[in-house]
């Protein structure tokens, strides 16, 4: 379970997080919507600890994530993320992409972390590409393999920060099957999106951020059915 | 036509000389590429203001003449009675002449390793020093490799200047023959054609690392 509570956060005098509450259960498929510099993308980075809070809690299975005695490198074990870009690791054939953090990080042994890493790039169609360097790749392809590398070290929560919003409009769609096919299987995941189709499909609840507020949480039919926040009655108009 | 009082046993002397030339630029090419790394890496982790007082005293070593900096290094470890031998002192203050600028090629090539790919590796729970071995050292290397293969080609020439205190490496070993068989054109081709046998393979080894490392 993740839990965030009252989280604040401010780059300079800019505050982005304007006390954020959010409780996600596990095997529940929650989207963040909104509009750009609605603190979505910060919120992700906030709750797996790559960005610092400044007031406020976010806990994952009872870990606090911002407590001075708290392992991040552990912690990040098991919350994966992906981001906008893929930041495929570009001297690393796609195999080896995929392998090193659970050779290095989880210190498994090397035909293990192959076996794993042949099986997360299979279930995200990339059987085939094993040998290839990620440059070669279309970024679809690169996404999704930034996407099984996040999946090989077993996370139990998964973060997927607008990750269809770098790719060309032919090739969202791919990313897009490969999210559904996750959330099929159960994976808990925070998506932070701009594909509202994808929303009302996976979602069990759709947020709704609107400057570093989140104005409203439902499941999908009600959220998009029924919004009752102006904001977000304005912004569904625009988006569609 | 082709009539020369060189002998065998004089272009011995400039092997010797070129051995020396070898052995001074191996030394400080090895020491200022570690220290160089070193002060790359600290310099990107401390920013700009603390690492200050660090970077004014490599752009010492940087915009100071090397000759200066040899004659002074020389005068420095005489007066602290350090009783170094000219090997020692060439090979200390080459070292650090390199480092002042291996420093600079460091910085540069971990600064072109996009944060985002940092954070990416952060994110699957790599530590810092995981990050840097795995990640950050093999781009960085890729592009500082020109720079540093220019800068220890460099280093190989400017150890010429050694001579200053008494070592007999390549281009002095060719001014004694000069002055003692007074054939300055044909001795100083072949002290020319020495330097290029000494920097042609470190500057292959360049372009065939570079292209090995393209992912072609």
């Amino acid at each position: 379970m993740i839990e965030i509570q009252n989280v604040r956060k401010s780059f300079g005098s800019l505050e982005v997080l304007k006390g954020i509450d959010l409780t996600v259960e596990k095997g529940e498929v929650v989207t963040v919507i909104g509009g750009s510099g609605s603190g979505k993308s910060t919120l992700l980075t906030c709750i797996n600890g790559l960005e610092p809070i400044d007031a406020g809690r976010i806990m994952v299975d009872g870990t606090e994530v911002h407590a001075k005695t708290t392992d991040l490198n552990k912690l990040r074990r098991k919350v994966g993320i992906v981001f906008q870009q893929w930041n495929a690791f570009p001297h690393l054939t796609v195999l080896e992409n995929v392998m090193l953090a659970p050779r290095k990080v989880l210190g498994l042994s090397k035909d293990k972390a192959e076996e794993i890493a042949v099986k997360q790039l299979t279930h995200v169609g990339l059987g085939e590409k094993l040998s290839v360097y990620p440059t070669r790749m279309s970024g679809g392809q690169q996404q999704r393999m930034a996407i099984a590398r996040a999946l090989a070290m077993s996370p139990e929560y998964m973060l997927f920060d607008e990750v269809t919003s770098a790719l060309d409009p032919q090739l969202v769609g791919e990313v897009l099957d490969t999210l559904r096919m996750l959330a099929s299987e159960g994976t808990t995941m925070i998506c932070v999106t701009h594909e509202m189709k994808f929303a009302r499909e996976v979602s069990d609840r759709v947020a709704f951020f609107h400057k570093g507020v989140m104005a409203e949480i439902a499941p999908p039919e009600a959220l998009f059915g029924a919004p009752k926040d102006p904001e977000l009655q304005k912004f569904l108009a625009a988006t569609h | 036509m082709f009539n020369t009082a060189l002998t065998l046993s004089d272009l011995g002397f400039l092997a010797q000389g070129a051995l020396m030339t070898l052995a001074v630029t191996a030394v400080s090419v090895a020491a200022g590429t570690v220290l160089g790394v070193i002060f790359g890496v600290v310099r990107n982790q401390l920013g700009a203001y603390w690492s200050a007082p660090l970077t004014f005293l490599l752009d010492v070593f940087r915009s100071v003449p090397l000759l200066i900096q040899l004659v002074l290094g020389n005068a420095f470890q005489s007066i602290a009675k350090l009783g170094w031998p000219p090997f020692t002192t060439s090979c200390v203050v080459l070292s650090l002449y390199t480092a002042a600028y291996c420093t600079e090629i460091v910085r540069g090539g971990i600064a072109s390793v996009p944060p985002t790919t940092r954070r990416a590796a952060r994110s699957l729970g790599m530590t810092w020093w995981q990050d840097m071995r795995y990640i950050v050292a093999p781009l960085a290397t890729r592009v500082s490799l020109p720079s540093w293969i220019g800068l220890t080609l460099g280093v190989m020439k400017d150890s010429a200047l050694v001579l200053w205190l008494g070592l007999i490496e390549l281009l002095r070993a060719s001014q004694v023959l000069v002055t003692r068989l007074q054939e300055p054109l044909l001795i100083l081709m072949i002290c020319g054609a020495i330097y290029f046998l000494i920097s042609f393979p470190i500057a292959r080894l360049g372009g065939y690392l570079e292209k090995r490392w393209s992912n072609d």
